[in-house]
């Protein structure tokens, strides 16, 4: 369009906006050579088929014009001219050099400062008034949200949209009027009031300083998250405000613009009487209390997860060995030495400990004595952990293929060769093991070793899988969490995390959790992948979450562990260790044990 | 896999006598349906999805804005069985505003977008793993509708309840108030979808009480419709196909009008999926048939 000419006057500059019905254009008016008039043209495509749809389209495009063209207020564009040209008709206004406050919020990091939100409030109370005001009857704007709102160069506030969508149609299904998320109760059912467009300036408050779309939530839910819970800067008054804005029934709103205004007025007095005074953010349960029942100091670091068998915790350290330790004291039992680091989880099958290591072997000792009853050799470092099932131990290791090894004979039964080095630990269900790799590649191998399906990511797959009857769960270094169907691998959905991952998900309810190099742990919706709660760590979150009773315990490469309330993603307490924690805690019978790289192993209260 | 069929069908010991029956077939005769249904077990291993619909203009309206599509696809040999279906109801908002165009083109927009997505994976024998999720393909089969509904008849709006089936996965796609249902043949029926009405919000916010839902004023109105407002946001999840049971899919000219008893009733002493439909249909008419009605019904046997 740009260089077009519109009714040999509006030469089009370029697209400012693209609606439902057609875009929005700067164009410079030639009626002014001399000067340079920029106008805004609004252009609406009427491509509508059926000639009645048409009609109507054209019956409110003049609405629009008619209305806009019998007011004069600052917050109010100007309309300089309409006309139809063919299947478009065209609205032309004046200019507005600035930016909508829908974009302004989404591209503004952090929160808006009360000050700047409270300003726009008060001058949209002001045009909102005018409108309300109007004679012979008062114009209801019904369309007040954050989009519809321009901030000029000046900083000051102008309506836009005065949409053909304004009237009331009364229909047997359905009367359907302004924006969901912004609009009260009342105006669903077909009201159109004053106080509608008090709830609508409410709910756009609220979005300005929450950064909540309320079209996201489900309507009339703004009592559920309270601004001062979202956003702990803004001040007890205007929450109050707000709130009142927000009223359930129109009642008891404020009973005007005008009144909402001084209410503002108050809230700007108050708080900019003693200046920039803002609430510090809440100081949660420090965990500075808390005390490790007993700690464990391994010669080198400690990255894996442990186990727990009748009182005795096993882990492996990358001082070679593994550990037996006393669960209730962190008492040395005994110490079994292998030839390489020991990441890999140990598993507890019929009185014997398997574990990898980085010595190439998958080792099996006694777990009472810690006496070595045999070894297996794969052909490269072993980071993944044996998953026993059907008399096999199955694990991955770095010489890229996953390994059946007969727990009788210590034999291998079968490989299956992956394209690359398998870290991740087999899942086994439904007579299928699980399995990803370095390249991204996921299969799902039969217990003969054959390949029933596969799936491939777009980076490495580090995590391991966790499933349910449905579904399978893992996440990639491509930066997502993967939903797939046990029987085929059909992708069932995806969450994009901020970073790539290689923390195994835990599941309970109907909650995924998953933490991230983005140094977030996030909850997601099993059935509809939505995120219901993120909770920031300071560094990569590497291990896996675990759930006890109603917390969620999950420790960070910033050093901590940390205890959260599952459903809530609230922090409940954090114990901060010397070094990285990269495994995963255990949690068993009140509990948490958790390895650091500061070589110990820690046992806290759960 | 073929033994285990047959073991299911006659019993470990019995053999095969009747030498029709011992053909693979799909779809299935009557007979063995029958034979596997009464035999319900989970981890059959042919698994066979059936559908059949039904929809009337109802009693008192003159004309017809649901709009519906029923898809029931079986491939089915020797590597491997894979139900697909989609099922689609979309009721257009009525009396104004062109609700027929609205969702007759929803239904169209979105099984269109669909099957252009599965098609290289279903017909074409590609290996590769899809790159897009079913959740993803259905928000983007929406999001299409929503254009051209507001291209094509803007100011109108229709409800959309989409079911993809694939395999023993259920992926819903849902806005406004028709609304699927899970029916078990022990009698219980239980929502599956969340009305986007007026009324349930009310209700949920304990403002109205379940009883003063039913006789609300403003029954139908609805915060979110297809081809209404700019950034539509459907409720999308995938679950279990319920087996044994049913999914259900249907306007509120059938759930505003039948009790939820007599909807299970219906569905499980029925002879046939086909006769359940039609048993539906004409109970929400002998109730007044006051609206368009519409129903899919869809059993996964195996």
């Amino acid at each position: 369009m740009a260089g077009v000419t519109l009714a040999s006057r509006y030469s089009i500059q370029e697209v400012i906006g693209v609606g439902g019905m057609g875009s929005v254009y700067r164009a410079r008016d030639m009626h002014f050579p001399n000067v340079t008039k920029l106008v805004a043209v609004k252009e609406m495509i009427n491509s509508a088929p059926d000639p009645l749809v048409r009609q109507t389209i054209v019956q409110n495009f003049e609405r629009e014009a008619n209305l806009l063209a019998t007011l004069n207020h600052a917050s109010i564009p100007r309309i300089n001219d309409y006309f139809s040209l063919d299947s478009r008709s065209y609205l032309v206004l004046d200019f507005i050099k600035g930016k909508d406050m829908e974009a302004i919020i989404s591209d503004t990091n952090g929160f808006l400062p009360e000050e700047q939100v409270l300003g726009w409030a008060v001058e949209l109370c002001d045009v909102l008034e005018y409108l309300h005001r109007h004679k012979p009857d008062p114009i209801i704007f019904r369309d007040m949200k954050p989009s519809n709102v321009m901030i000029n160069s000046n900083g000051d506030v102008v309506l836009v949209d005065f949409g053909i969508a304004k009237t009331f149609q009364t229909g047997i299904k359905g009367t359907m009027i302004g924006t969901e998320g912004y609009s009260p109760p009342e105006q669903y059912r077909g009201e159109a009031t004053p106080s509608a467009d008090i709830y609508a300036l409410g709910a756009t408050i609220h979005h300005a300083l929450t950064r909540r779309d309320p079209r996201l939530e489900p309507p009339f839910s703004f009592a559920e998250r309270p601004l001062r819970r979202i956003n702990t800067s803004v001040s007890s008054e205007l929450e109050t405000v707000v709130n009142r804005a927000l009223e359930y029934n129109p009642e008891s709103r404020f009973s005007s613009a005008a009144d909402m205004k001084q209410a503002l007025l108050g809230v700007a007095k108050k708080t900019g009487a003693l200046g920039r005074l803002k609430t510090q953010t809440t100081p949660i349960a420090q965990a500075g209390g808390i005390k490790p029942l007993w700690a464990f100091k391994c010669e080198d670091e400690v990255r894996g997860t442990p186990t727990i068998h009748q009182g005795v915790l096993y882990i492996g350290s990358y001082d070679n060995n593994l550990y037996a330790l006393n669960a209730a004291d962190g008492k040395f039992q005994w110490k079994y030495p292998a030839d390489g680091g020991i990441v890999s989880r140990p598993a507890l099958y019929d009185g014997n400990i398997y574990f990898g290591s980085e010595d190439k072997r998958l080792h099996v000792v006694s777990a009472r004595s810690g006496k070595v009853v045999w070894t297996y050799y794969t052909e490269g470092p072993i980071r993944s952990s044996p998953r026993i099932a059907e008399g096999h131990a199955f694990i991955g290791s770095d010489d890229g293929y996953l390994h059946a090894v007969n727990l009788n004979s210590g034999r291998v039964s079968w490989r299956f060769e992956a394209a690359d080095a398998v870290r991740s630990t087999p899942f086994v269900m439904n007579d299928l093991v699980y399995i990803g790799c370095e390249t991204g590649d996921y299969y799902a191998v039969d217990y003969r070793g054959e390949l029933k399906w596969r799936f491939h990511a777009k980076r490495a797959i580090t995590s391991s899988t966790v499933g349910s009857a449905s579904t399978l769960y893992f996440t990639s270094v491509d930066g997502t969490l993967y939903a797939l169907d046990p029987k085929n691998g059909w992708p069932l959905w995806r969450f994009r995390l901020g970073k790539a991952s290689i923390s195994t998900p835990c599941i309970i309810d109907d909650l995924v959790f998953v933490g991230a190099a983005d140094g977030f742990i996030y909850a997601v919706d099993t059935r509809n992948s939505k995120e219901v709660w993120r909770y920031r760590t300071e560094h990569q979150v590497n291990g896996s979450p675990v759930i006890y009773k109603d917390s969620l315990y999950c420790g960070s490469v910033d050093g901590n562990l940390y205890c959260l309330e599952y459903r809530t993603g609230r922090l409940r307490w954090k114990f901060g260790t010397q070094g990285a924690i990269t495994g995963s805690p255990l949690v068993y019978d009140d509990i948490v044990y958790v390895g650091s790289t500061d070589h110990q192993v820690y046992a806290l209260l759960a | 896999m073929l033994k285990n069929f047959f073991d299911g069908l006659f019993g470990k010991k019995t053999p095969p006598e009747k030498t029709q029956d011992v053909t693979q077939t799909a779809p299935l005769t009557e007979e063995q349906i029958q034979t596997i249904v009464n035999n319900q077990n989970p981890h059959f291993d042919l698994q066979q999805l059936l559908a059949s619909c039904g929809q009337s203009v109802g009693k008192q309206r003159e004309l017809n804005e649901d709009s519906l599509l029923a898809l029931t696809a079986t491939m089915a040999g020797n590597s491997g069985n894979l139900p697909f279906g989609l099922y689609i109801v979309a009721d257009g908002m009525g009396g104004h505003q062109f609700g027929e165009v609205a969702s007759n083109a929803a239904i169209r927009a979105v099984a269109g977008h669909i099957l252009k997505k599965f098609h290289p994976y279903l017909f074409q024998v590609k290996t590769d793993t899809m790159d897009e999720s079913f959740q993803e393909i259905m928000l983007e089969a929406v999001r299409d509708a929503q254009r051209i509904i507001q291209r094509e008849a803007p100011g109108s709006g229709t409800t959309l309840t989409a079911a993809l089936v694939i395999g023993q996965q259920v992926t819903v796609a849902h806005v406004g108030d028709s609304r699927a249902y899970f029916v078990f043949p022990d009698g219980r029926i239980e929502p599956i979808t969340r009305d986007h009405s007026l009324v349930k919000r009310l209700e949920e916010l304990g403002h109205i009480t379940p009883e003063e839902a039913v006789n609300y004023p403003h029954r139908n109105v609805l915060y979110r419709a297809l081809g209404q407002g700019e950034l539509l946001d459907p409720d999308i999840f995938t679950i279990a196909f319920p087996q044994p049971g049913y999914l259900m899919i249907c306007s509120d000219g059938l759930w505003g009008v039948v009790a939820e008893q007599d909807i299970v009733r219906s569905v499980v002493e029925a002879p046939s999926l086909q006769r359940a439909c039609q048993n539906l249909v004409s109970a929400a008419n002998a109730a007044g048939g006051p609206d368009n009605i519409s129903v899919v019904l869809a059993q996964l046997i195996g």
